[in-house]
């Protein structure tokens, strides 16, 4: 059992008399990405923000390198390895590459209470960095603000790991990328898992998924519908399952009929 | 005074990257945000130069002079630039300086206070007004140009108000004998440099008055603080991880949450920048005078920000420089008292400042788009 990085055993979370999560559990190796499906409205943000610390949960528990553990905020989460990469990345498109890289954390140098900003090291981390990636930063002191979708969400974890992270929650990292920007962030997402860090990838993209992540987890009105391996389950039954197969099933059905109709 | 390109800091790339373009030197220039500013003092220059270069603008007393104005609008412009790369803005500037006067010359002209001892208070009252600000912007979350500009109101009134009600007038006259001897007030009332005038004078390179000494005598305290200032902010900005986190909270104030920055702290001590600004403005200029007015500054807090706007600093925040400011001061200063050396009518000084904003606002937008289009 030890052997999971990371445990969050049979989570909920109550918003008044609204249900957001009933039950999820997910458990996490080293070196895995376990991917977490779900259509809009599924529970995936509470469920980020209650890995992130954002949110406590109403029950269940939170079990870290198998200690138990309680986030009473951001921080501790963060303290604990759990990095959390939102879809705002956090980055700031006016500012260089090498201040986002080191934003709140920066590298400091010179004696006490002269220290500055030690500008020199932290650009050549960050170009390493990036370098190590594969993404061409020609010049680390650019502007965030010149880099395609892609580039940003690699920096985005790539500071993530940089700073320590063990566990790294993806927030829908694809959704707003063209499919080669797409595939060089899956690519770096494997990458950082075979590295030995646990990774969690939110998505609603099924083909972005399924080529990368080891475990599946279906999330519907808050409620976890399983988890599988990948050996045990398709593509298209984990995209019926998300989108809730019926419903698929009664468009499909409601479209025959209006193509015979009109046919007629 | 000659702008030194010098001050545009170029940005050097430490490790030469076969795979980086030779980028030319003018589009790493026309990255820097101070650039138009540095830009339309030269052409200020150049246009005085030319039109008024033998009317004794350009003597050493003329030099001060439009150096003095520069520098004081410069004192607050570094401040309220500062605080808008932080993505606020303070419009109580104006009136922090007419509250800070009166909180100088009442408690030592009334009170019998110590002059040094009211200047603590004037700054301590600051450092609150400052704080109140910040707390009420970064607590609410309601933009700060409506809050301070309710605090430009409440302290443009108490300023009235209390000073009538202590005094029974809107002036307070009399502080210029209590500032001998006083072993704070000269750090905000000595002219420096004096030797250099009057060894100049001495070598009948300046102008002298009839008596021998020279006109002009010393440079102004306002130029030292001045200076003083747009070197820290800039260093602060440019070096420092306070610096860092100032451009964070300005650009993107959830992300630099999201990253531990201590946004709201950031932003308040801004807030506490600019009212201590106004008060060292404040303090320079009712030493000088000898006297306190209820109405000063008025309106300083415009100017102020046109010329941050001028300087680089975008309304939006996150961009911006503090020696950008200190041109933008610069070009209005040298305007303002330049155009007494010509022919052209001093009323259409604000033609130009608001003319010169709109350019800026322009070329600033220009230049952000620039700086963020994707490749």
């Amino acid at each position: 059992m030890s052997d999971y990085l990371v445990q969050f055993n049979n989570i909920s979370k109550f918003f008044g008399k609204v249900i957001a999560l009933k039950d999820v559990t997910m458990k996490l190796k080293k070196g895995e990405i376990m991917c977490l499906l779900g259509d809009n409205g599924a529970g995936k943000s509470t469920l980020i923000k209650t890995l992130a610390g954002v949110h406590k949960p109403d029950e269940g528990e939170i079990i870290v390198e198998g200690k138990k553990t309680i986030f009473d905020s951001p921080k501790d989460a963060l303290d604990m390895g759990i990095a959390t990469v939102y879809q705002d990345l956090a980055l700031v498109s006016l500012m260089s590459v090498t201040r986002n890289f080191f934003m709140g954390r920066e590298p400091m140098k010179g004696p006490p209470f002269f220290k500055t900003f030690d500008i020199e090291k932290a650009n050549k981390i960050a170009a390493d960095r990036m370098a190590q990636i594969g993404i061409d930063v020609r010049d680390p002191s650019q502007a965030v603000g010149t880099m395609s979708g892609g580039e940003r969400q690699c920096l985005a974890i790539s500071r993530a790991i940089y700073f320590g992270a063990k566990v790294l929650v993806l927030d829908e990292p694809t959704s707003a990328l063209g499919v080669h920007q797409a595939s060089v962030v899956l690519k770096y997402i494997v990458k950082a898992a075979s590295q030995g860090l646990a990774v969690i990838l939110i998505t609603h993209n099924v083909h972005h998924a399924y080529p990368v992540g080891n475990n599946f987890t279906v999330l519907n009105r808050g409620k976890s519908l399983g988890t599988y391996e990948k050996k045990d389950i398709s593509r298209e039954k984990l995209l019926s399952m998300m989108a809730g197969g019926e419903e698929l099933n009664k468009l499909e059905v409601e479209l025959q009929e209006m193509n015979r109709s009109t046919a007629n | 005074m000659s702008t030194k390109s010098k001050s545009i800091e170029t940005k050097t790339d430490i490790n030469q990257d076969e795979r980086l373009k030779k980028v030319s030197k003018l589009r790493l220039l026309l990255n820097r945000p101070e650039l138009g500013a540095l830009g339309g003092a030269i052409l200020v220059f150049i246009f005085f130069g030319i039109v008024a270069g033998d009317t004794g603008m350009f003597s050493a007393y003329g030099v001060l002079n439009f150096l003095d104005v520069s520098a004081n609008l410069g004192i607050i412009a570094i401040a309220a630039a500062m605080l808008m790369i932080g993505g606020e803005f303070d419009l109580s500037i104006g009136s922090m300086i007419g509250f800070a006067g009166i909180c100088i010359a009442i408690p030592a002209i009334y009170w019998g206070w110590p002059l040094w001892m009211s200047i603590i208070f004037a700054f301590s009252m600051a450092v609150l007004v400052g704080y109140f600000n910040g707390i009420l912007v970064v607590r609410t979350g309601l933009p700060s140009f409506i809050v301070t500009l309710a605090m430009l109101f409440i302290l443009r009134g108490a300023t009235l108000a209390i000073t009538r009600l202590i005094t029974g007038r809107t002036q307070v006259p009399g502080l210029r004998v209590l500032i001998e001897d006083d072993p704070l007030a000269w750090i905000f009332a000595t002219d420096t440099f004096k030797w250099v005038f009057t060894w100049l004078g001495s070598m009948n390179l300046i102008a002298l008055r009839t008596d021998g000494t020279p006109l002009a005598t010393g440079i102004p305290p306002s130029v030292i603080w001045f200076i003083a200032l747009a070197i820290i902010t800039t260093w602060i900005l440019m070096k420092t991880r306070y610096g860092n986190w100032i451009f964070a909270s300005g650009g993107d104030k959830n992300g630099a949450n999201n990253v531990g920055v201590p946004v709201g702290r950031v932003k308040i001590s801004l807030f506490i920048g600019t009212a201590v600004a106004a008060t060292i403005f404040a303090t320079i200029q009712v030493l000088d005078a000898g006297s306190a007015d209820t109405m000063r500054g008025t309106l300083k807090e415009l100017e102020a920000i046109a010329a941050a706007v001028v300087g680089g600093c975008l309304l939006t925040g996150g961009y911006g420089s503090a020696i950008g400011a200190a041109f933008g001061a610069l070009i209005f200063g040298t305007v303002s008292m330049g155009i007494f050396y010509t022919d052209v009518d001093t009323d259409w000084f604000k033609v130009f400042l608001g003319a010169m904003m709109l350019i800026a606002v322009i070329f600033n937008n220009y230049i952000r788009r620039k700086v963020t289009e994707s490749k």
